[in-house]
């Protein structure tokens, strides 16, 4: 033992520690009161936490404490909550035809309800929020359809999509007329302005009459004699303002040579038959139809 | 011309005892230690007293307190599903029922409309009478008043107070107590839990709150009020007036040395004396210094030190001494509803003048009456139709393959009737135009659309300009609709943009 006495702090009465740092003493306070109680309130707290939640991970696995709480399975009551909440909504779609729901103010209101939200989180990446569009993505505000724009059509296309790969799915392929050698570069150039000419543009007419022969030959059996589509099998209108891939000639020349076509997924997979129904009408009723 | 009232100085030499400075300054000089702004509660016995204003208090303590009990409970018959309740604040339906009138949550307007004339209201009842709102018919006086009443049923009046406080314990006072305090919890128990049938079907929660079938935010505001009751009338009384109510310390600016209020007229009371029978009451005052006033105050000041900010102008120490002058023989109205200037020109025999007109009170009177009138405006242009067009920004038009160009919109009808309304829709500013919502078979130049009663219906409406038809590319139009409840329309554009030039 030794006889060491703590030295005292003259100004506050109060015990130093004993370090110095450039002269300046440390005074020995003990800590305040209402901190060492929450501090101790806290440890308390931890320990019946532990025990209570899911706390300590393990080699295998986490003790999963004694109150059995678990993220993934709330998120599947809430879940199941949700499809319970919307039950009532859900067996009225399921019974109803397309025209019925939107000729029906309450169901259509729903429908519409449905449709944005499944719409905004799935559809609008390539559609737009909007359903604007973009080049190479079908605007499904206007009137142009490439598939059909009946309510039973948009069902059919959402379900099935389009060179999805699912069996029922919308299939036609554009042959690659440049790129496989289909036709010569002269020819694609020619049948690119008698498409520039169809849809009522100044075209150069040496060339249109060129084209004549080939395109009665190589595009009618799609896009029909005068150019004006056939919706069975997905062939555009090519005499309206409307284009997919772009209205200038660059573009027009492109998709011959290349042939593209847009792959869109088959959503029955995703969807159930109810949700899809809505979103049918939410697009028809959007379209202005 | 504005006359500062002066109390910082002894008005008369009759009066030299200093006048009440302010709040701080009372506090501290009544205060035991150190000053401060707050002065511990001190308990109060008002003695009970009889007269004309004390009668007239009683008639305003019954005629609050039936009003606040009972109105939930008028019925008034309503179409269909929609509430029977005379007076209701639905916040689960978002409209709030009186009598014949019906608000939606967007006409709140009206309630600030009602607030305003309220202040305003308030600012001129002060001007002219002085604090009347708050010795007649604020809630905290009226429930004080009431729980007073339950205080000297179970203990007497207040000399018997007094002793019982003052008397140790003992079964005596153990029941006295007990008893009173189990009153009181029972009055505020059902003053908060009539606060809470003004916001849902009064006959039903009345069922389903015994049962714990009733909203949660039912029984937290019945908890709430239950305790805001109970300690505010129970326990805290006149400190909630001096302590925690902003209009003591507003009132000043509303009052003057015209404002009616509780005067103690000191130029007929000084030099104050006791006074024995027989006595002369030759030079000297009619105050006989019997501080009845004082015991019967229920906010435990002296009148005779002037108007001062504790005053709730109840006229209970007017009923006081009325009954003294009455027995001393003297006329009564030592205290009395008047006004500063009336005692000051007595004081200083001078004629004296009551102003009931001033800039003041006619400033408040035309700001009442413009509030009004605006209020009364309103609720007769009020339609029970409404219209809001919502235009689609995205895609902002739509060419069709025709050519022709389609704006989008979303129109908002709200039927504020409580029958179904069919509703004719219009369009105007364009030519040769097709307008066409989802679900209508036929695309026409008008439409017409079922809005339920007492609903909003949102209708998409898709409205095609066919090409040439477009002089510019934002084209002013307007929307209408029209139903035998009514009419209105809204303006909008129609926007074309560079598919104008194609």
């Amino acid at each position: 033992m030794t006889d060491h006495v703590r030295e005292k702090d003259e100004h506050s009465g109060v015990e130093t520690t004993g370090h110095e740092w450039d002269g300046i003493r440390e005074l020995d306070n003990p800590l305040p009161r209402w901190w060492l109680w929450v501090f101790y309130a806290c440890i308390a707290y931890s320990i019946g936490y532990w025990v209570l939640m899911p706390a300590w991970p393990g080699l295998t696995g986490y003790t999963r404490g004694m109150l059995g709480q678990s993220d993934r399975a709330e998120v599947s009551r809430a879940l199941s909550d949700l499809a319970t909440v919307r039950g009532a909504g859900a067996a009225k779609l399921k019974t109803a035809t397309l025209t019925q729901i939107e000729s029906d103010p309450e169901l259509q209101a729903y429908a519409l309800q449905v449709g944005t939200s499944i719409f905004g989180d799935n559809c609008a990446t390539c559609h737009g929020a909007g359903g604007g569009g973009a080049k190479g993505y079908a605007n499904l505000r206007d009137d142009v359809w490439l598939w059909g724009g009946t309510l039973e059509d948009i069902q059919q296309t959402i379900t099935y999509g389009i060179r999805s790969g699912d069996d029922q799915a919308r299939m036609s392929q554009m042959p690659a007329f440049g790129r496989d050698q289909l036709l010569k570069p002269a020819q694609v150039a020619d049948l690119t302005e008698y498409v520039v000419a169809l849809s009522g543009r100044q075209a150069s007419a040496a060339a249109v009459t060129r084209a004549t022969p080939v395109f009665a030959e190589q595009c009618a059996s799609c896009h029909g004699p005068a150019g004006k589509g056939m919706q069975s099998v997905g062939a555009p209108d090519l005499t309206d303002s409307d284009w997919l891939f772009g209205s200038d000639r660059a573009s027009i020349s492109s998709q011959i040579h290349n042939g593209r076509g847009g792959v869109m997924p088959a959503w029955g997979h995703r969807f159930s038959p109810e949700t899809i129904k809505a979103l049918a009408v939410y697009i028809h009723a959007n379209s202005g139809q | 011309m504005t006359v500062v009232i002066d109390r910082t100085t002894p008005p008369s030499a009759a009066d030299n005892s200093p006048g009440p400075v302010s709040a701080a300054a009372l506090a501290r000089r009544k205060a035991d230690q150190g000053g401060g702004l707050y002065k511990k509660r001190v308990p109060i016995y008002p003695k009970l007293v009889h007269g004309k204003w004390r009668t007239i208090k009683w008639a305003m303590l019954i005629v609050t307190l039936a009003v606040y009990w009972i109105v939930p409970w008028i019925r008034w018959e309503r179409p269909g599903l929609l509430p029977d309740q005379a007076v209701l604040v639905d916040f689960t339906g978002r409209r709030f029922y009186f009598f014949f009138i019906q608000l939606w949550p967007q006409e709140v307007y009206f309630i600030t409309g009602l607030l305003v004339m309220g202040a305003l209201a308030l600012f001129l009842v002060t001007a002219l009478f002085g604090r009347l709102w708050c010795g007649y018919t604020c809630p905290q006086t009226v429930w004080t008043d009431l729980f007073i009443v339950v205080e000297r049923a179970f203990e007497g009046d207040r000399n018997a107070r007094m002793k019982l406080d003052k008397s140790p314990m003992s079964f005596n006072k153990l029941w006295r107590k007990s008893g009173k305090h189990a009153v009181w919890l029972g009055i505020a128990f059902s003053t908060g839990g009539a606060w809470i049938f003004y916001f849902h079907d009064a006959p039903t929660l009345i069922r389903t709150f015994w049962v714990g079938a009733a909203p949660l935010t039912a029984y937290i505001s019945c908890a709430l009020l239950t305790a805001t009751t109970y300690v505010f009338a129970g326990t805290m009384r006149e400190q909630v007036c001096t302590y925690m109510c902003p209009w003591p310390r507003i009132q000043g600016a509303m009052l003057d040395e015209h404002s009616l209020q509780v005067s103690y007229l000191r130029d007929r009371g000084e030099p104050r004396a006791p006074h024995k029978k027989g006595q002369s009451w030759e030079g000297r005052g009619d105050c006989v210094d019997c501080n009845q006033c004082v015991i019967v105050c229920p906010m435990g000041i002296d009148i005779r030190n002037g108007s001062q900010l504790e005053c709730i102008n109840c006229g209970l120490c007017v009923d006081a001494c009325d009954e003294i002058m009455v027995k001393m023989g003297r006329p009564k109205g030592l205290i009395a509803y008047d006004t500063d200037h009336a005692v000051v020109s007595r004081v200083a025999q001078k004629a004296v003048v009551y102003k009931p007109v001033r800039p003041r009170t006619i400033y408040y009177t035309v700001a009442l009456t413009l509030v009004g009138a605006i209020m009364l405006w309103g609720f007769l242009q009020r339609t029970p139709v409404d219209l809001n067009v919502l235009r689609d920004r995205n895609p902002t038009f739509i060419r069709l393959h025709d050519g022709s160009i389609r704006n989008a919109y979303t129109l908002k009808i709200t039927n504020r009737s409580f029958e179904p309304q069919t509703f004719e829709v219009g369009f105007t500013g364009l030519k040769g135009v097709v307008l066409k919502t989802p679900g209508a078979s036929a695309s026409a130049d008008r439409l017409t659309v079922l809005v339920q009663p007492d609903e909003v219906r949102a209708m998409r409406v898709f409205v095609s300009a066919p090409k040439g038809a477009l002089p510019a590319t934002s084209m002013p139009v307007v929307f209408s609709i029209r139903s035998k409840s009514g009419s209105a329309e809204k303006r909008t554009v129609f926007l074309s943009g560079e598919a104008n030039a194609r």
